[in-house]
């Protein structure tokens, strides 16, 4: 399926309680996008390779999950160079690179990828259902985790019902072209998803109904922190404090 | 039949969506405790329609109808109704929404007011009465077709109720599973209505089959058993006859 939790279920990691994972995850991925400086980042880049190496995922795995936010890197590096003011460092043409613009486009580059390396330790060591449980106990509003549940749990359904809408134009010989014919299909697509969408939407919500369902719903899960936790969450908390401290006190 | 055992009491009722010509055109009927009832005929015939109206979950435009004695029509009526009676949907990812079986089977015990653990317990004491003990913490949306039906019957079954109305059950489950369906609702001691297209099926679990004619229910209370004598092209197949 599309989003899946990779991690083996034997790792350190997956036993930590998820509303601490959440939390240090948020708390690293504010502090990083807000340093700027190279000794911040790379330590945070290396600490995140380093948590999800002792999450037990695989590389191919972590490399899969990291190419969206890459792909749209590329464009910063194909633009930044050349867009920003700065010391001349190379030119192309008639194109002239800044040394200011490569180091920012650097940056990016090492803040995404860390903050993208903690969140993908987060959910590939987390089952889906357990951050939204978390979500809610950490105070999130419970229609926001359970609209979160709905997606996840329909979003399967549709796509399902997608896939078999397309394999339906496909065996009648549809292939796309930049036609007017291409875009009506796609739109019939487009629509008949939404219609069926909000049927299913209907009909789940008679069911909820017939089973007594008064807008009220309920969670079954409950936490408990244990040592591992709390040792787990020091370390953590002191080492963002610590990047926290480096970037702001030296200043270059 | 004495009246106290008379569940639920239809008569006349009438439905159609706007602009269409009427689904069910005053039909009447009758259904008393201990009764295994069979609903067959064509598709768009208003069987399913007719599950929906009793449930409320559609405003039968004329008629009267009573569940366990009482007149029903407003919203607030139908609570008990609800409660007392469950309602099997044809497509079983309609019925399972919540991430886990565990929290689906007891989404119904705790919109009934129980509490985490009392819902719990009976939802775990449900999943084990129909084998699927061991499914607490399995994702609804992986298990195959056949689980998700049995575990829609759990949901169902773990609000107590003392009437099921069941909507195509077998639709697109296999011979084993189909079995394994047959021998717990043989098992219960639940009245229930029966929607289904198998007469195999129907001969085998229900006590009466009704058919749906003419946006009505025609009552055919003593099944006529008959002989069949076919061809068969895929006779090499063992293959049972009722």
């Amino acid at each position: 399926m599309m989003i899946e939790e990779i991690s083996g279920s034997d790792s350190f990691i997956y036993h930590l309680d998820p509303r601490i994972k959440i939390i240090i995850a948020f708390l690293f991925s504010a502090m990083v996008a807000v340093s700027n400086r190279f000794v911040v980042l790379i330590a945070a880049l290396a600490v995140g390779i380093i948590i999800l190496f002792s999450a037990g995922i695989q590389i191919k795995e972590v490399f899969k999950r990291l190419i969206p936010v890459n792909t749209l890197l590329i464009f910063l590096w194909l633009f930044l160079p050349f867009t920003f003011a700065g010391e001349h460092l190379f030119s192309i043409g008639s194109l002239t690179g800044t040394r200011e613009g490569v180091l920012l486009a650097f940056r990016i580059t090492i803040k995404s990828n860390a903050i993208m390396l903690m969140l993908i330790a987060l959910t590939a060591s987390t089952p889906i259902f357990t951050i939204g449980h978390a979500m809610h106990q950490l105070g999130m509003p419970k229609k926001l985790v359970q609209l979160f549940f709905f997606t996840y749990r329909y979003l399967h359904v549709i796509y399902k019902e997608y896939a078999r809408l397309v394999n339906s134009m496909k065996i009648r010989g549809f292939k796309p072209k930049t036609d007017l014919h291409t875009y009506k299909s796609y739109a019939h697509l487009v629509g008949m998803l939404l219609v069926r969408g909000f049927d299913r939407s209907q009909r789940v919500h008679n069911a909820m109904i017939c089973r007594g369902f008064r807008g009220k719903l309920y969670s079954l899960s409950s936490f408990s922190i244990s040592r591992a936790d709390v040792i787990a969450f020091i370390l953590m908390a002191g080492f963002i404090l610590m990047l926290g401290i480096l970037e702001w006190t030296q200043t270059t | 039949m004495d009246t106290n055992n008379l569940i639920i009491n239809l008569q006349d009722i009438s439905f159609g969506y706007p602009g269409s010509p009427p689904v069910l055109d005053k039909l009447s009927l009758k259904f008393f405790r201990y009764d295994r009832i069979g609903l067959m005929g064509p598709n768009g015939s208003g069987k399913t329609t007719l599950f929906h109206i009793i449930m409320g979950l559609l405003k039968h435009t004329s008629g009267s109808m009573e569940i366990f004695g009482k007149p029903v029509t407003k919203e607030k009526e139908f609570d008990e109704v609800r409660r007392k009676i469950g309602l099997l949907f044809q497509d079983a990812d309609d019925q399972l929404f919540s991430p886990t079986v565990l929290e689906d089977v007891a989404f119904g015990p705790l919109n009934l007011g129980m509490s985490r653990d009392e819902a719990v317990d009976i939802a775990k004491r449900t999943l084990e009465s129909l084998d699927l003990a061991g499914f607490e913490d399995r994702v609804t949306y992986k298990l195959s077709g056949g689980e998700k039906r049995l575990v829609s019957l759990a949901t169902i079954l773990a609000m107590e109720p003392e009437i099921l109305l069941l909507d195509e059950p077998t639709a697109g489950l296999d011979d084993k599973t189909k079995a394994r369906l047959i021998s717990i609702l043989s098992n219960l001691d639940l009245s229930f209505i029966l929607i289904s297209h198998e007469i195999d099926f129907l001969f085998e679990i229900t006590d009466s089959i009704y058919t749906m004619e003419n946006k009505r229910i025609v009552s055919d209370k003593e099944a006529h058993l008959h002989q069949h004598i076919h061809s068969h092209p895929h006779g090499l197949y063992t293959h049972k006859h009722k």
